[in-house]
């Protein structure tokens, strides 16, 4: 986990043909999987929300999301943290497995898969707490007490999610005090210092600004060096700008699947294609 | 048949200069009698409040105050004239008619008479401290400056003027050398008194407590089948302590007969307006004044003192003189019983009715079920204490616990503790309201956060969903507190008494109380209002005694305002 910690400081200002030339001719079949998808289906009460998604999520790789509104990613996403637990009526058939072991499992424990899956959400939520005690709430609750490890940790964290410079001299004051991009950076700081292994992002820009948005598609790039990103977007551009995987979701179906490249340009359905193209969604 | 397009477009203005600038309709649109309308409410409500103030500040502070002696002749047309020394209370304008009815030879030619309320004080002597007068027949008033009012331990006040002052019995200074003489002696007389309160009060208190412990652990050991022939050691312990307390007490008997010899040295010569003599030892004067020489400040000063008196003293005179600390004591220590039970039981029936109990028809019932508790009278809820806390719990507690002090109960008796408790059960709806209420306005964004934090559903609630439903748990003690200190009817079945012999907190281990039963002010109210034998005497009181019960309440509620701000300031809602 230390190793984690080393690695080299984000450098601000996007540079996405590099990115893209990065990413060039990746393959689902080359990458190591994170997480894998086997038949999951999602009823809410008597709607089916899920019908029999099979993927596979490749590690330290950024995968998207993407599809019109309703089509199921936010519900698919929420599924690997089993956030869906909380809606009443809601259950699932068919696996996810996080490391060879299925999440749904009876004896998982949920805070405990919670803590390798963190999430980030479309509106910032930060606690009414300072933004220190914002970051160290996870360590907290995971029995971390210690001053010096705190210290250490929450600014490891806020300089991991671009936000050290702009709150190191404030980190006692409330973090309701942020705007809507530095909240939404503090909520990553605040996922990846409990170090899980998979970050969940649901619409993370869909609230800030386009600055704000920049920033933080800039160290969703960086954070991918170390974490298995997930995310979920209503923007292509987006999903274009920052995946090396997109999935194409349609009414509970998952129509397309693989790089992003190849979905952006060489579609194989007709559906993905209409969709990417502006024909509906 | 016109189309909706139509219809729409004659509704919607062809120009946007106003059309209706003037009459009925434009005034009521305007909006400007919603305005004093909402204005008109709030103003009502927040002058009855202010009025409700200065009416009970009014009538009750005026007793405090030093009033002007007057001395004249009260000449009934047929009677002997009779000079009268008295303080005059009230004035008030009566028909000629009624008062002839009232056997009064009053000349009917005069349509309206003054009628005073005096104060004539002296009622060992008197029989009454009040009197009704008719001002036309009060004649050749005069202020004297060395009229004397004496505050008496005993028998009210004594309206006189000072003759001699005796020490052991031997006239030591007379005429106008007199009072001048008898300062310095009633310091030396409050001292003692207040030496004899501090020693019979605390000390003797104290040696009959563990007196009285000393008892139970004796019954105790008889009824653990300890006898004093099978266990004479023990029983040889607890005579061996009881001697080490009668020694105690011995020698405090003697301390205080010494005191009491020492105060009784001094004695007042007074003669009354019509040149009666009467002897008063100094041991019975609370204080002496003179009010037609005193100045605006002296009188100040002499108020001040009162107010003082009134609430930092015990009550004297069947609660009519002195002071109403205990009351206080009582009122604010209860409130703050009841505080300490009704919080956690209300927040932790709130929390599973919201956080953990399935939203179902049940989970409706019993919320309605719980609404509905805040309607049942209070009364109702003092049987309930007196039926479960104090007959059942209470007496279970005594056969459990107390039972070397049976036949006469410990817990099975009305006390400060059911008085808190049945006070809790009250006030619990409001409570379980607002912190519902509060539980249900937090974001589920936030428990969200929590949650996909690796945190519990419990550790999400206590770290984060509490705390930010403190402010709201706040507003329901708030209006827990404003409801309980106001309560009366169901005290009075389990626990107030109009004369507690001790506080409920006392230096005595283990220095709570909680099975004693205790003075309230809302009790003290209407016993003194309605049960005091002393009636034109105890009205001001009322007033007085009434004025500092909203006083109490609010200092309560304001405490917990400001405890609620300053949590609603770290808890800030969260929007956007």
């Amino acid at each position: 986990m230390t190793g984690v910690q080393d690695r080299t400081p984000i450098t601000h200002g996007i540079d996405i043909e590099s990115m893209q030339r990065e990413r060039a001719g990746v393959k689902l079949e080359d990458e190591t999987i994170a997480l894998e998808v086997d038949k999951l289906d999602l009823f809410y009460g008597d709607k089916k929300a899920l019908k029999s998604v099979t993927m596979k999520i490749p590690q330290k790789k950024v995968t998207a999301f993407i599809g019109p509104s309703g089509c199921g990613k936010s519900t698919l996403l929420r599924c690997f943290n089993r956030m869906n637990d909380l809606i009443d009526g809601c259950h699932t058939t068919g696996e996810i497995r996080l490391d060879g072991k299925n999440i749904y499992d009876r004896d998982v424990d949920i805070a405990m898969l919670r803590r390798r899956v963190g999430m980030v959400f479309q509106k910032p939520n930060p606690f009414p707490k300072s933004i220190y005690e914002n970051v160290a709430y996870g360590l907290r609750l995971a029995g971390i007490n210690k001053k010096r490890i705190l210290d250490e940790t929450v600014e490891w964290a806020l300089k991991g999610a671009a936000l050290w410079d702009e709150a190191k001299d404030r980190l006692d004051d409330s973090a309701l005090g942020l705007s809507g991009g530095q909240q939404q950076r503090l909520i990553i700081a605040r996922a990846i210092a409990i170090h899980p292994d998979v970050i969940l992002l649901d619409e993370p820009c869909s609230a800030l600004d386009p600055i704000s948005t920049l920033k933080v598609e800039e160290l969703i790039n960086e954070l991918k060096k170390d974490y298995t990103i997930v995310i979920v977007t209503h923007n292509m551009q987006q999903a274009a700008r920052v995946s090396d995987y997109t999935a194409f979701m349609y009414v509970g179906d998952l129509i397309e699947y693989g790089s992003t490249d190849q979905l952006f340009t060489k579609p194989s359905k007709k559906q993905t294609e209409d969709y990417i193209t502006g024909r509906y969604g | 048949m016109t189309t909706a397009a139509e219809e729409i477009a004659a509704a919607m203005p062809k120009s946007l200069v106003a059309r209706d600038t003037e009459g009925v309709r434009a005034y009521v649109k305007s909006g400007s009698p919603y305005v004093w309308l909402t204005a008109a409410a709030i103003s009502v409500a927040f002058m009855i409040t202010l009025a409700l103030l200065i009416l009970t500040a009014a009538r009750g502070l005026p007793h405090f105050w030093p009033a002007d002696v007057v001395q004249g002749q009260y000449t009934a047309p047929g009677e002997p004239a009779e000079p009268i020394l008295a303080e005059i209370r009230s004035t008030e304008e009566v028909t000629s008619a009624r008062l002839k009815n009232a056997g009064l030879k009053v000349d009917e030619a005069q349509l309206l008479y003054d009628r005073l309320l005096i104060k004539v004080a002296n009622r060992d002597l008197l029989g009454a401290d009040f009197r009704p007068v008719l001002s036309d027949w009060l004649v050749q008033r005069s202020y004297p400056e060395d009229a004397v009012v004496l505050e008496r331990v005993e028998w009210g006040n004594f309206h006189g003027f000072l003759h001699a002052v005796k020490t052991d019995g031997v006239i030591v200074a007379t005429g106008p050398e007199a009072w001048a003489a008898y300062q310095p002696l009633q310091d030396r007389a409050t001292d003692l008194r207040s030496k004899i309160e501090e020693i019979e009060k605390n000390e003797i208190g104290a040696i009959n407590y563990r007196i009285e412990h000393l008892r139970l652990s004796e019954k105790r050991l008889q009824i653990d089948g300890h006898t004093r022939e099978n266990d004479p050691a023990d029983y040889a312990k607890l005579d061996e302590r009881r001697k080490e307390q009668d020694a105690d007490y011995e020698k405090l008997r003697l301390e205080l007969d010494a005191i009491r010899k020492d105060l009784s040295r001094d004695a007042l010569v007074m003669k009354t307006v019509d040149g009666k003599e009467v002897e008063i030892p100094l041991a019975r004067v609370v204080r002496g004044y003179r009010p037609n020489e005193m100045g605006l400040f002296s009188k100040l000063g002499f108020f001040g003192s009162k107010v003082w008196e009134f609430v930092s003293d015990d009550p004297r005179e069947a609660n009519t003189e002195g002071g109403i600390f205990p009351a206080i004591f009582g009122t604010v220590m209860m409130v703050m019983i009841m505080s300490v039970v009704v919080m956690p039981f209300g927040v932790l029936a709130a929390l599973y009715l919201r956080e953990y109990a399935k939203q179902g028809p049940v989970t409706q019932i019993i919320r309605i079920a719980v609404n509905n508790l805040a309607g049942v009278p209070s009364i109702v809820y003092g049987m309930f204490g007196l039926g479960f806390f104090v007959y059942f719990v209470g007496s279970s507690i005594d056969k459990a616990f107390y039972s070397e002090g049976l036949p006469s109960p410990t817990f099975g008796t009305p006390g400060i503790l059911w008085s808190s408790l049945t006070l809790a059960l009250l006030t619990l709806p409001v409570v379980i309201v607002a912190t519902e209420e509060g539980l249900s306005r937090i974001p589920r964004s936030i428990r969200e956060a929590s949650l996909a934090l690796g945190a519990t559903k419990a550790e999400t609630l206590w770290r984060v969903v509490l705390p930010m439903a403190s402010p709201a748990m706040m507003t329901g003690l708030i209006l827990a507190i404003a409801r309980a200190a106001g309560e009366v009817a169901p005290l009075m079945l389990v626990g107030v008494v109009k004369l507690a012999p001790s506080l409920p907190l006392d230096g005595n281990a283990p220095f709570l109380h909680l099975e004693r039963k205790f003075m309230h002010l809302g009790f003290h109210i209407y016993d003194v209002g309605f049960q005091s034998p002393n009636v034109e005497a105890a009205r001001p009181l009322v007033y007085a005694t009434a004025f500092l019960l909203v006083l109490v309440i609010i200092g309560l509620n304001l405490t917990a305002i400001g405890i609620r701000n300053r949590l609603r300031e770290r808890y800030k809602a969260l929007e956007g």
